[in-house]
């Protein structure tokens, strides 16, 4: 019995506490990056957006929490109820499931394992589920239509994204999400004889071009604006989410804000050296990892909500021609241009 | 290994009785649901071996894409189940020879160490332990296969190509949007000015 606390007993407990721990981080992180993609929004239309609840509005999300899971859910009469109900909490629980691999700091990270970007990519490419679930089981025309759109949209822009992340991987030599940080310690920076810019080290300059790439593609598969017309409001009143109410809609609503900061979070991994401080001088390679990697977070998500402020909704055909027609041969040439390069150069490992 | 036995005959067990309600869902997209799931937990079986490319392959391809094209089919798709249903017992012959050819198939595979034990000592090389599986599969797709692999590529864009010509239809009179003639266009080719008298028009 002892050996079986010792085997099996004792890591499950603390890897139960390290998992509380981060997600009890991930959804406070989370209730200040909504506030925050808000008063961007209010600022960009100069606003002041939400400042009643708490002091500058700093409880605003909690108090819309309360709302939210007070009120009395409704489920519609004519939907496939069991699928109705099951939507919200796929869509939620994925998007959660992903901070699993996540490496927050040198050596943080759940669970370490070898094929962690494609686990993120694999849990990703699902949150589509949740949206078609919930549109074909609220059994209506503007949650179906927001559906198919939805899948339509996130299976298009997988298909870039995935090549953006295999133009990482053959720079990195490893799908491990620690190894590629760690592959960003050396680089341009130690070229031009300065290695204290640690900054021009990160993926973001050498691969430039799939950094843009990534960061369009990743508000196209997490149906933020100018690519929401999942739920365009103008036209399909809200997409998959008209039928929903209280603690269903929150559980949606979650999962929305979770996936895009997984999205914020992978471009931080990928592209912006993850928990490595920007300038490897005194007062900065002082400051812990964790505090660079939620730092960088915050910055990808600052971007994510001033697109959300200043760029008009796409048309569908328009999402779609982007999507097909010019990512996908961009990223894909791209492939081929990185492996040429690393092979030609014997740059890579 | 009572723990990985213990999950092997959960992933195992969910798996079966998703399989079995697949084809027992009366709704199709409950079907295509209970698919998913069959999915879900074969990648769990994947993970059990090591084989933890192959499981996260599984999950990104036919769930993240495949099964994703599959429910957008099923949903738009109105079948009366009653009407399909009609025809089950003419093709239970069929289904009952298919069946048989796979159930003798996987006992091939299953018991090859009864009829050819040198084809089973082949087939136990083990990776290497200080390789991740990525780079184990790569190392022999794109060195000792790389006729297979280049050749089921051609047979995939044939069917690509099929696809598109099957499905492709230029008819005539419909105005299509050419982004590089609509972004050529300046005042000089797109705007007339036109005096206009009052009272009379244009």
């Amino acid at each position: 019995m002892a050996e079986f606390w010792t085997d099996y007993g004792w890591p499950a407990t603390v890897m139960v506490a390290q998992s509380v721990a981060l997600l009890v981080g991930l959804l406070v992180l989370i209730a200040y990056l909504l506030l925050a993609d808000r008063k961007v929004w209010a600022a960009v239309q100069l606003r002041r957006g939400p400042n009643v609840v708490g002091a500058f509005g700093l409880l605003q999300s909690f108090a819309d929490l309360l709302k939210f899971v007070l009120k009395e859910p409704v489920v519609p009469a004519s939907s496939n109820k069991g699928v109705f109900l099951l939507a919200p909490l796929v869509s939620c629980i994925l998007a959660l499931a992903a901070w699993a691999v996540v490496p927050i700091a040198d050596g943080w990270v759940i669970a370490d394992i070898n094929v962690g970007i494609l686990y993120i990519f694999a849990i990703s490419s699902l949150g589509v589920y949740g949206i078609i679930m919930g549109g074909w089981a609220s059994n209506s025309k503007y949650p179906f239509l927001g559906a198919l759109r939805s899948a339509a949209q996130m299976v298009s822009y997988e298909v870039s994204i995935g090549f953006v992340i295999i133009t990482v991987l053959l720079c990195v030599g490893s799908l491990n999400l620690s190894e590629i940080v760690n592959a960003q310690q050396t680089g341009l920076a130690d070229k031009i004889g300065l290695p204290w810019l640690t900054f021009l080290n990160w993926f973001w300059l050498p691969l430039l071009p799939m950094f843009g790439i990534f960061f369009i593609s990743a508000l196209a598969e997490t149906n933020r604006p100018p690519f929401d017309l999942p739920e365009a409001e103008s036209e399909l009143v809200a997409g998959f989410m008209v039928e929903y109410a209280s603690t269903p809609y929150l559980l949606f609503m979650l999962g929305e804000y979770v996936a895009i900061t997984t999205m914020c979070a992978m471009m931080t991994i990928l592209f912006m050296g993850g928990w490595l401080p920007p300038l490897d001088i005194a007062p900065f390679n002082w400051v812990p990892g964790i505090f660079w990697f939620v730092f960088k977070v915050c910055l990808a998500f600052f971007m994510f909500a001033m697109v959300k402020a200043m760029v008009p909704r796409y048309r569908y055909d328009q999402l779609m021609r982007l999507g097909w027609k010019v990512f996908l041969p961009l990223s894909l040439a791209m492939v081929v241009i990185v492996a040429a390069v690393l092979q030609l150069t014997g740059w890579a490992a | 290994m009572g723990l990985a036995a213990a999950f092997f005959y959960l992933f195992a067990g969910v798996l079966i009785a998703s399989a079995f309600m697949v084809i027992a869902a009366r709704n199709p997209v409950h079907s295509v649901l209970w698919l998913i799931l069959a999915f879900f937990n074969a990648a769990g079986l994947f993970l059990l071996l090591g084989a933890e490319f192959l499981a996260m392959i599984l999950v990104v391809v036919y769930v993240g894409a495949v099964a994703v094209l599959f429910l957008f089919v099923v949903m738009m798709l109105d079948i009366d189940f009653a009407e399909l249903r009609q025809g089950f017992l003419e093709y239970v012959p069929i289904g009952a020879v298919i069946g048989a050819i796979f159930l003798v198939e996987l006992l091939l595979v299953v018991t090859t160490w009864i009829f050819s034990p040198e084809a089973a000592a082949q087939a136990q090389v083990p990776i290497p332990g200080d390789m991740s599986n990525v780079a184990a599969i790569g190392q022999v797709l794109y060195t000792k296969y790389i006729l297979f692999f280049q050749l089921s590529g051609m047979v995939l864009l044939v069917a690509m190509i099929g696809a598109i010509v099957l499905t492709l239809r230029h008819k005539a009179g419909v105005k299509r949007q050419d982004i590089s003639v609509q972004v050529a266009r300046n005042p000089a080719t797109a705007i007339e000015v036109r005096k206009v008298e009052s009272g009379k028009g244009i």
